[in-house]
Order: structure tokens, then sequence, then C-alpha cells
């Protein structure tokens, strides 16, 4: 049974790092300022220069949109477990009745806070500046988010194992996770742009069924509630083994006594 | 950490151990950190974990913290066989060592309300506030651990480590980092916490003026053996030693000598 104070304990400790830290908190929307920005212009022009009848907005700021809401979910996982890694803390949380499924609910707990903030400042900016509303999508708006949400913290969560097993300096492999994956989900450019073998890899992508989804509304044609429902399904299976993952290298980190000495980063 | 779904009664008994430890054994490839020991500890009993660097402690001490899993052997807290029930067991027992100080980056009461939460202290505001008076450390409350002085993270250490008002008390070297004056008072806190709440501390330490001076018993640990075991003054006259220190010693140099006494 998991238990809401242990998990609220995760969450409020970085509540209270946020609260007492800009170089924190800006970030937080600071990055996704600058890619709506950057990409609302860009949606501007691609609709002054291309055939009338085409709204970039949707497409492409709704797109990066949605890509950087992916991002803040799984960094929002990623940066909370980063915080006990920075301050030598394993020994502390690992020695303390917190089960590892309380502890993964505290770190998605922070990220669902952190990257909601991102989501508002993003939502506010786009629309307010640029003129994207989140209606265009109708109903399917509700599956892409939650299917980005599921992958997200599927993707934070795999990206601790990582670092568990590899010690902190792994850390470097971890932040352009989302870069690696983005030119196969196809968040700029419809999946048929792509050479077949990258396609493979895309249909194992739940962010590759919504921005296909996004670009099916955009363009006036409807949502494949099938596919939308497997692209849920897909990344709610993906959670469950990046948390099987985590539980495994957890584990073998306290066969080894790699907790313990967590800063020595290997035991061989 | 342990497993969410975990049930069952504790079974507890007056009488029982606080903690049981029996036959652990735990190796690092070739090399024997923890060879079958097996001791307990009682109601409120002190018993000081001695021994030279290398011996086998702080293997000890982690595998009872559930932080590193024995290769055989097997570890009882209140009854709760750790292995199968590790939440209940740790939420009745608590750690300070010097090598695990609280995140720098958070204050004083931040930190003790993350880790009162953690292990599901009950009135906690009230129990912060007493651990601060308790500690000496109220003038430290909205200060970050990482701006204070290792004595001062040390007597923080030890504050976390009461907050649940744990029935075992684990403490790596706790004094280490404190003068005189400041270890005097820790000790004679942990001494009275022990006597009168009934708890059950195993306790770590090179300074064997201190063990003999706190522990009710002591465990000479050496190559992740237990070597002698027993109450300081009786060790002494058993083995015609004046200090305890010169009992460290003898263990550390001349180890087979004292094996088959």
């Amino acid at each position: 049974m998991l238990r809401g104070r242990p998990m609220a304990a995760i969450a409020l400790r970085y509540f209270y790092l946020l609260r007492g830290s800009p170089a924190r908190v800006v970030p937080l929307f600071a990055w996704v300022c600058i890619d709506i920005v950057l990409w609302g212009f860009m949606s501007r022009y691609l609709n002054s220069v291309a055939a009338a009848g085409f709204n970039f907005i949707p497409a492409l700021l709704g797109a990066v949109l949605l890509w950087d809401f992916l991002i803040r979910i799984m960094q929002g996982v990623t940066m909370a477990f980063m915080e006990d890694v920075w301050s030598r803390n394993f020994l502390n949380v690992f020695a303390s009745p917190l089960s590892v499924s309380e502890y993964l609910g505290g770190l998605v707990l922070s990220s669902i806070a952190t990257s909601a903030v991102g989501l508002l400042v993003m939502l506010l900016l786009a629309t307010t500046v640029f003129g994207l509303s989140f209606f265009a999508y109708g109903v399917a708006l509700a599956q892409f988010l939650l299917t980005l949400f599921l992958f997200g913290i599927a993707l934070g969560v795999f990206a601790c194992a990582v670092v568990l097993r590899l010690g902190p300096a792994a850390e470097w492999f971890i932040w352009p996770i989302p870069a690696l994956i983005s030119p196969f989900a196809g968040v700029f450019y419809p999946l048929s742009t792509l050479p077949g073998w990258m396609r493979l890899f895309s249909h194992l992508l739940p962010p590759a069924y919504v921005f296909e989804g996004v670009r099916r509304v955009v363009s006036g044609g409807a949502v494949s509630t099938a596919a939308l429902t497997w692209a849920a399904s897909l990344a709610g299976i993906y959670l469950v083994l990046a948390c099987w993952f985590f539980a495994r290298v957890y584990r073998h980190a306290v066969r080894t006594g790699l907790i313990a000495r967590y800063s020595a980063e290997s035991l061989s | 950490m342990a497993s969410a779904n975990e049930s069952g009664p504790a079974p507890e008994s007056p009488t029982a151990k606080i903690l049981a430890v029996t036959e652990l054994c735990k190796c690092y490839g070739e090399t024997v950190a923890v060879d079958r020991i097996t001791f307990q500890v009682g109601r409120g009993e002190i018993v000081g974990l001695l021994g030279p660097n290398g011996a086998g402690k702080t293997s000890t001490i982690n595998m009872i913290l559930g932080v590193l899993a024995p290769d055989s052997g097997s570890i009882r807290i209140e009854g709760l066989d750790l292995a199968a029930h590790r939440s209940r067991a740790l939420e009745r027992t608590n750690f300070a060592a010097v090598y695990a100080p609280l995140p720098g980056n958070l204050t004083v009461s931040q930190n003790l309300r993350i880790f009162g939460l953690i292990y599901g202290v009950e009135d906690l505001t009230e129990r912060i506030a007493a651990s601060l008076e308790q500690f000496d450390l109220v003038r430290f409350r909205d200060v970050r651990c990482g701006a204070l002085s290792s004595g001062e993270q040390t007597r923080v250490s030890l504050a976390k480590a009461m907050l649940n008002s744990p029935r075992l008390l684990l403490l790596d070297e706790p004094t280490a980092s404190l003068d005189p004056a400041a270890a005097r008072d820790i000790r004679a806190g942990i001494r009275e916490s022990a006597t009168q709440g009934g708890r059950g501390v195993l306790w770590t330490s090179h300074n064997m003026y201190e063990a003999e001076a706190v522990c009710d018993r002591v465990l000479f640990l050496f190559r992740g053996k237990i070597l002698l075991e027993g109450g300081p003054q009786a060790l002494l006259e058993e083995h015609g030693m004046a200090t305890l220190e010169e009992l460290f010693i003898a263990v550390a140099r001349e180890p087979l000598t004292l094996e088959g006494r």
C-alpha cells in the first residue's frame, strides 16, 4: 500500500529547494518560453509564405508546446532524483521506511507540480502572443496530454535507474534522451517523411501517435481513437517496464552495497 | 527502501529483544566482510560495536539499515524480520552516522520535517520543536545544514535519529565531531533515553573511553568475526587489561591469541 505522507515528503523536499533557489525556479519556465517565442515566430513566418489554408500555429507551435511538456515531465522526475544524488542523501533516504514505489511516487508528484508551472507559462504565452487555441484539438487533447505524461514519467524513471546504476557522472547520458527520441517521434514533420527503418522505431514511440494526431486534427481529419488508445497503453507499458527496471537496479545496488557507497560510482 | 506491500502482525512480546542478528554473512567477491556473526541488543541496552578499520562494523550497520543485503543470516527488529517486513521494521529504527549528513541545501527544520514525514512521526511540529530544544538547535532552525559546523551537523543528524522515538537506534561514531562537553551531554542524553525509553542502541566508536563509559556490553569485531563479547569491566578482568583501549589494541594486533580464550 502506498502511503501519502512519505510521498508528500519527497515532493515537499523539492518545494523547499525551489522556494529557496531562483536558480531552480527560472529553468522551470525560461527554456520553454524561449522555445515558444522561437517557434511562434517561425510558425507565423511559415503562415506568411506557405499556401493559404494551412495554419502552422496549432500544427507546429502546438507540437512544440506538447513536446516541451513531455520534456518537463521527464526532467521533473530526474531533477528531483538528482537532488538526492547531488546532496549525497541516498543513505538517509534509502535507510528509511520509504518504499521504492513511494519514493518514485514522490518524484512523480514533484514532476507534476513543476511541469504544471511550465505548461501554464507555455499556454499563457502561446495563447496571448501567438493566438494558439488548445480548443482546436478538441477532446483528443486529453489523450495527447495523458500519453505524453505517462511516457515522460517512464523516461524519467528510466533515466533515474541509469544514474543509480552507473553513478552520478551518468547524468550526462540522460539529459539528451528527448533529443535522441525527437527525430523518431515526428514532432515537426509527418512520419511519412522518414525512411522505413526509422518509421519502425517511430511505431514503438507513443509521442509519434500524438504528433500524427495533432497534424490530423489541424488538417481537419478525425483522430483515430484506436491509435491514441494504443499510444496511451504503450506509454503505460513503458512506465511499468521503467519502474521494474528501477526496482531491479535498486536491488542490485542493495546487494552490492552501492547504495551505501554511491559516491564510489562502482564497486568493481 | 522496502516493498510497499507488507502485511501481517508485528510479533512483539515484552521479552523480545529489540535487535536479533543471527548468522549474518556478507562477502564482497572473495573478501569476507561479515562472517556469520550473531548478537542481540536488548531493551534499554547500549551495545558497543568495536573493532579496527575494515572489521565489518559499517557493513553490519548497513545491513541492519536495509541498504546492504546480507548473503545469508537474518535480522529481526522487535521480532520483525527485516527481509520480509522492511518498512515496518525501519519505522522503529533510526540512525546517525558521520558519513551521512543531512542535505546541506535545506534548513534544519526543513530536514526534520521531511524525515519526520518519511518516518510517519505523529504531532510532527511539536516533535520538531522538542528535538530542536533537546539538541540545542533552536537558534539554527532556519539555517541551512551546509552552513553549520561539523559538530552542529552531527547534532542535527542526532535530532533526526531521535525524531521518531526509535526502538532501535544505530549510531556510527556519533560523537566524532563533537567537542568534549557536547559529546558528554549527547552520551548522557542517549544513556538516559535508552534506560528510560527502553530503547536499544548499537553504538560504534573508536573512542574506547567513551565505549567504556556508555556501553553495557561491547562486541569486538575483527575481520568480520566477533572475537570478544561481554560487559566492559568483565572483559577487562577476564583479559587482564587496565583499559578498553589496551584490549582494543591487543585485538587489532594479536587477534589469534584472543580468539581461543
